[in-house]
């Protein structure tokens, strides 16, 4: 069963003749342990999908359901309960908070959802061990570099039983080198058991992903299919 | 490709025979270019003719035959390393070509077209990255012909994008499309 699943979901903002069709009768379905890039220019919807996906907005019509369950029939109690204890967000600017070492940004949404303090830090610890990054764990984000700051977010966005993990742009703000490790962490995350969205403009960064669908004017126009194994790349062709 | 020049790099760390050579091309690349042993041996006679390689054994034939480089193909290659490649006039390259042929015909919707061939790109680079996420960490010379392709695949993705923006664009702005301002056209012309 799709861990997230969009269903003819649209988003229109302004009236009349000020309508914005944001996104258009989207279909989207994102099984856990898999990673799916939804690529497009700026203005196409992106981020409103992921927003919506989130339930951090509600669509104009259709229906969202996370983990079999449908976000419309959910009190707003429920659905901030669900954000904090189910979805992860990754952001272009990682959104760490300045006065808390790498640890208390990881542990503090466990807190915040009542979890102990000591056994917040467990997990915190426990997932930075498993992302490489316990060495970093007492440093403050102006300690760390922009690379390693996109990986303690990573890590935020994953710890305690969080199964869907949402990135807009996660390695915008970064070089080719960090971009490639925050999605080498990402798909770690998946192979764990994580469902993940990452929207993106950019082709290397969705290359990662097993599937990448394409979002033109607020609707999915085409999507990958399953390419077959690299070695199709290396068979030989050399001419002399 | 330049096999020529890969031999006389290999051959500037001391003497090889054919074989030898033929193995580690394939391993410095990445085994991204499989190369012959008839290729290899072939390269080296013309590179003995030119005075670049010399052979101790001129008698010897096939496999035992020990190549080495000369001091003139070491000046050869380390011109060759320091010599950019011609990149100065824009190459004809097919899908631009495709892409303006669209642009061109009725009833073709060229942003489709753009996306099929967007599509067929992200694949490609799916595969490639794959490969850098399977062996490329533990492997220099691959993860180095990797990142070339997915920069190289990724730059034409950016045109189609550039290209898909200015096509919507110019939908929003018919009149402007259908008459380029005369500086771009003269511009066009004299690449024709």
């Amino acid at each position: 069963m799709s861990f997230l699943e969009l269903r003819d979901v649209s988003r229109v903002y302004g009236e009349g003749a000020n309508e914005v069709h944001a996104l258009q009768n989207v279909n989207l379905a994102v099984e856990r342990g898999s990673l799916v890039a939804v690529m497009g220019p700026s203005g196409s919807g992106k981020s409103t999908l992921l927003t919506i996906a989130g339930s951090l907005e509600e669509p104009t019509s259709g229906e969202v359901l996370i983990d079999g369950r449908s976000l419309s029939n959910m009190s707003h109690n429920d659905k901030a309960r669900l954000r904090r204890r189910t979805v992860g967000y990754v952001f272009q600017d990682f959104n760490l908070l300045a006065g808390l070492t790498a640890a208390e940004n990881v542990s503090l949404p466990l807190e915040l959802d009542g979890t102990g303090a000591r056994k917040a830090r467990d997990a915190a610890m426990a997932v930075l061990d498993e992302l490489g990054l316990v060495d970093r764990a007492g440093h403050y984000p102006d300690q760390l570099s922009g690379g390693e700051r996109q990986r303690v977010a990573i890590a935020r966005a994953i710890v305690g039983e969080r199964h869907l993990v949402l990135a807009d742009e996660p390695s915008g703000a970064l070089d080719s080198a960090n971009g490639e490790a925050v999605m080498r962490m990402l798909l770690t995350a998946c192979k764990g058991g994580v469902a993940a969205v990452v929207v993106t403009h950019d082709a290397q960064l969705a290359s990662w992903a097993e599937r990448v669908v394409f979002l033109r004017d607020g609707r999915v126009v085409d999507q990958t299919v399953p390419p077959p194994s690299p070695e199709s790349l290396l068979e030989p062709s050399v001419q002399p | 490709m330049s096999v020529r020049h890969a031999l006389l790099g290999l051959l500037s760390e001391g003497p090889k025979y054919g074989h030898q050579l033929r193995q580690e091309f394939e391993a410095r690349t990445g085994e991204v270019w499989p190369l012959n042993v008839g290729q290899v041996y072939t390269t080296l006679q013309r590179l003995e003719r030119d005075g670049l390689v010399a052979s101790d054994d001129a008698e010897a034939e096939g496999p035992q035959k020990d190549f080495r480089i000369t001091a003139q193909g070491q000046e050869e290659l380390d011109r060759w390393l320091r010599t950019p490649p011609d990149l100065t006039s824009p190459p004809r390259d097919e899908l631009v070509i495709k892409v303006l042929v669209a642009v061109q015909l009725p009833g073709v919707d060229v942003r489709e077209v753009l996306q099929v061939h967007r599509r067929y790109l992200v694949e490609l680079m799916q595969q490639w990255t794959r490969l850098k996420e399977d062996e490329a960490e533990f492997d220099l010379a691959l993860a180095l012909v990797v990142d070339a392709e997915l920069f190289r695949l990724d730059s034409v993705i950016r045109w189609l994008d550039a290209a898909d923006g200015r096509l919507k664009r110019a939908d929003a702005e018919p009149a402007a499309a259908g008459a380029p301002p005369p500086v771009l056209r003269r511009r066009l012309a004299v690449r024709r």
